[in-house]
């Protein structure tokens, strides 16, 4: 039989940096995501450091304002689409098919091509930095600071082009997460035996996949305004800059908790197992994600209660996202039900996740007080909004996210990290979080507006902003101290047996790090807390030893083989990508840009799943 | 080899019965109506907010365009047909019918290149006798009405080209966007489905076992005629009759 794709051979490189490039192993490309996010999460970090030690006195002259423009406008755009999201993104990868009890995702060419997509587009964001200067517009880009009038420079066609193409990595990998978890389920996983994280996962994949599509369609037409002199945003044609903001905060709120319901459902996780008692009412914490979800869609415009839209459209907004607080309400309610009682153990994780619900709820009570516009329209562009932000995004989602990557740090390694090291790296993160941005809520009712490159210091807020630089520092200081821990322990930490935790879902019924297929047999699922419930329905079996993938037989297991084609469609897309923000000869570079994506298409189309003279099917044909 | 590929795919168990890559399909058809709805919905937003002409009134050619959507809407049909054909194993009907949804379509594709063309180079005339009660005109007719009687006038007719590009107005940005992503959806399927008819002329690439390759191309075929009767009324229906 003739092959029709592009004469290549199969790459089968068993170890080195190939294998990683071309690898499309869930577990792999899950430890690829999460080191890259942390990466770029520190990246933002030093952009907001920056941000802070200019702020620390009154008058200071450390950067200019154009490059703090950049910075506050780099480091938003950074946390929020090239840390936190990929940061969820590599539990998802490395957590759901363990999970769900399946062998990979349903895709896993397709999570090779995520991953690369992504890193495609965090390229283009962060390499703005040295052509120019990077975006300057504030992270929601409102329109007209966007306009090519207003901002000249290549730094807004960097932010566009990169949030379209980080957009595809998201599209990509949540149809794949979606077919994953409704399809590749373990026989006697119903959806009511989902693990929490699992169920959050879905949710916020849907929201990815309705959600997304609207900031696309915005993105281009702010491009075609740029690079076409088109008149979507342009006033002077009667365009109006208030579209921008709707589909920007269509999609944008949704964002919010496609930010947020992971970290809930680490949480969900975390909390039982750290008090040895089932989720207190799972079935309402599941019905509070997907009506969180739900009512996402209709609360946008409370972003936009300054713009002049009239009474009816603000008591609305107001009333719906008043409401939307209730589900949010149920869910820490829960949480609290699932420790009280409990045998509570305070490892690392549980800590974080104990941090996450009471940081969270601060800023979930700041987050009701701008529900009611009159209020917010006192906050409006204040610290006051950037306290509420940072409460409900770093004591929430990457409170959450440490406590994942501590919780699950025995499984991906195989080794534990140092529990008191741990611990002292909390308290210190925890101790200069509050002590960074609790003082915010102070200087936002002071009337300090948010985006300010200095301040004059006859305004009173010379105190405030000392200390939450302070806060900041000491925030850096206890994340280095988790970062030594944790690379430490990744070379050399003890040894992790299967399930350290004494955890519930079935990714602790494997040895740690899993064997590349996972499961040697896929598990029947009997109870909601499966594993948890087989170690005490029966006499317990004996949890194989760490290590165990030495097996190189892979016990007859057909695992899909690696593939160079989603590294060259996302090369394809990174080259046509800086084709857009430089249209030289008729947009030459895209062209190449889009040759080299369809050789990738095509040729990951022929090539087959499985080469079968590799594997049994051979016998079959 | 990819025998062996589609052997694996079709009998790999899943949880709920379902294949894979049919729901992938369905999510990312979901995800293009949210595309489609939020351009729909700029072009709605933006409607009788131009401050210039041409408007719709003045370039929509309806007859024109309900030629060409019934020629897309035929595609549909003949796509039904290549898929039955394909389903019954006769493989010399199947590239019939797949070969004249292909020309369908790039029919299609000819009428919008057609209009653009027509409607970038727009013409405005005014027969001055025929001129009543000027402000039942378009602003851009009202323009020209007031011109008759001047040197302007030749033979009892004012005429200018006052072309529609995507520059001109709020009508001309939102209109080729959303025509232009439209055609362009249209143009990958065209793509698609020529790959599918080049392919079946191997062996064992196309065949009624592997049908769910036609099946998911089907599925993009018809979701982007869907789209294209939501434009014709939107855009071409509520722009040309009053009322709406």
């Amino acid at each position: 039989m003739t092959t029709l794709a592009f004469p290549i051979p199969r790459p089968t490189h068993p170890t080195g940096i190939w294998n990683w490039i071309t690898t499309i192993d869930h577990k792999k490309i899950g430890i690829l995501y999460g080191v890259t996010a942390f990466i770029l999460f520190l990246t933002g970090g030093i952009e907001a450091l920056l941000m802070r030690i200019q702020l620390a006195g009154p008058e200071q002259d450390i950067v200019s304002a154009e490059i703090f423009n950049q910075l506050f406008t780099m480091h938003g755009t950074t946390m929020i689409f090239l840390a936190i999201m990929p940061l969820s993104a590599a539990f998802f990868n490395y957590v759901i098919p363990l999970q769900i009890g399946a062998r990979d995702v349903a895709f896993p060419r397709l999570n090779a091509f995520s991953y690369w997509t992504f890193l495609a587009g965090a390229i283009i964001l962060k390499i703005s930095w040295f052509t120019g200067g990077a975006t300057n517009a504030g992270w929601f880009g409102y329109a007209p600071l966007t306009s090519v009038q207003q901002n000249p420079g290549t730094g807004i066609d960097f932010w566009i082009v990169s949030l379209q193409v980080l957009g595809i990595a998201s599209l990509a990998a949540s149809f794949n997460f979606m077919v994953t978890i409704i399809n590749m389920r373990a026989p006697g996983m119903s959806f009511m035996r989902l693990p929490l994280f699992t169920w959050m996962t879905f949710i916020t994949n849907i929201l990815i996949v309705l959600a997304f599509p609207v900031i696309t369609v915005a993105l281009i037409e702010l491009y075609f305004d740029r690079a076409f002199g088109m008149n979507f945003f342009n006033t002077a044609r009667g365009g109006d800059p208030v579209l921008w903001q709707h589909l920007f905060w269509v999609f944008g709120h949704p964002e919010v908790y496609i930010l947020i319901l992971p970290a809930m459902g680490i949480v969900s996780e975390i909390l039982p197992t750290f008090s040895k008692k089932p989720l207190f009412g799972y079935p309402a914490i599941v019905l509070a994600g997907a009506i969180i979800a739900f009512m996402g869609w209709m609360v946008w415009s409370h972003h936009m209660f300054t713009v002049g839209l009239g009474p009816i459209p603000i008591t609305v907004f107001t009333i719906t996202t008043m409401a939307i607080a209730v589900p949010t309400g149920i869910k820490v309610f829960n949480w609290m039900g699932t420790m009280w009682g409990g045998a509570m153990d305070f490892k690392t994780p549980m800590l974080y996740a104990v941090g996450f619900v009471a940081m969270f709820t601060i800023g979930g009570i700041s987050g009701v007080m701008h529900s009611m516009a009159s209020s917010d329209a006192q906050q409006q562009d204040t610290y006051f909004i950037v306290a509420h932000i940072h409460y409900v995004l770093f004591g929430g989602a990457i409170f959450a996210i440490f406590a994942g990557i501590f919780y699950w740090f025995p499984k991906i390694t195989g080794r534990m990290y140092k529990e008191v090291s741990g611990k002292i790296s909390f308290w210190i993160v925890f101790a200069g979080f509050n002590i960074a941005f609790f003082p915010q809520h102070f200087l936002g009712l002071d009337g300090m507006p948010r985006r300010i490159y200095t301040y004059d210091a006859s305004m009173g807020w010379n105190l405030w902003n000392g200390v939450s630089t302070f806060g900041a520092v000491v925030l850096a200081v206890g994340i280095l101290i988790m970062m030594h821990n944790l690379a430490m322990s990744w070379r050399k930490g003890e040894p992790a047996d299967g399930d350290p935790w004494d955890g519930r879902t079935l990714e602790w019924s494997i040895p740690s790090p899993p064997p590349e297929y996972n499961f040697e047999e896929i598990p029947t699922v009997y109870d909601r807390d499966d594993w948890w419930a087989r170690k005490r329905r029966e006499v317990r079996r004996a949890v194989p030893v760490a290590g165990g993938s030495g097996d190189d037989e892979g016990h007859g297991i057909h695992l899909p083989q690696p593939s160079y084609w989603p590294l060259v469609v996302a090369i394809g897309i990174l080259i046509g990508g800086f084709g857009l923000v430089y249209p030289v000869g008729y947009y030459a570079i895209s062209i190449v840009g889009v040759l080299i994506g369809m050789i990738g298409v095509y040729s990951w189309s022929f090539e087959p799943v499985n080469d079968p003279e590799e594997g049994e099917e051979q016998a079959a044909h | 080899m990819a025998q062996a590929t589609a052997h694996h795919d079709e009998h790999e168990p899943t949880t709920t019965g379902l294949n894979h890559r049919k729901m992938l399909m369905w999510a990312f058809l979901g995800s293009d109506c949210m595309f489609f709805g939020s351009l729909i919905a700029t072009y709605l937003v933006y409607k009788n907010r131009s401050i210039a002409g041409p408007l719709p009134v003045d370039v929509f050619d309806i007859p024109v365009t309900t030629v060409s959507t019934f020629v897309l809407l035929m595609s549909s049909m003949s796509m039904v047909l290549a898929y039955a054909a394909l389903t019954r194993n006769s493989m010399k009907a199947f590239r019939i019918w797949l070969a004249s949804t292909c020309m369908l379509g790039a029919t299609f594709i000819a009428f919008q290149v057609y209009e653009f063309y027509t409607f970038v180079n727009y013409e405005h005339k005014v027969y001055c006798a025929e001129v009543g009660d000027i402000s039942e005109l378009s602003p851009v007719k009202q323009q020209l009405a007031m011109k008759c009687g001047t040197e302007a006038e030749h033979n009892g007719v004012v005429e200018e080209v006052v072309g529609l590009t995507p520059k001109t107005n709020l009508f001309g940005s939102t209109f080729y966007t959303l025509t232009g992503f439209h055609g362009a959806h249209v143009t990958l399927g065209i793509v698609w489905l020529l790959s599918l008819f080049f392919l079946s002329f191997k062996k064992g690439m196309v065949t009624p076992e592997r049908n769910l390759d036609l099946d998911l191309a089907a599925l993009y075929w018809h979701f982007v005629d869907v789209v294209w009767i939501v434009i014709f009324t939107v855009v071409y229906l509520f722009g040309v009759f009053p009322g709406f």
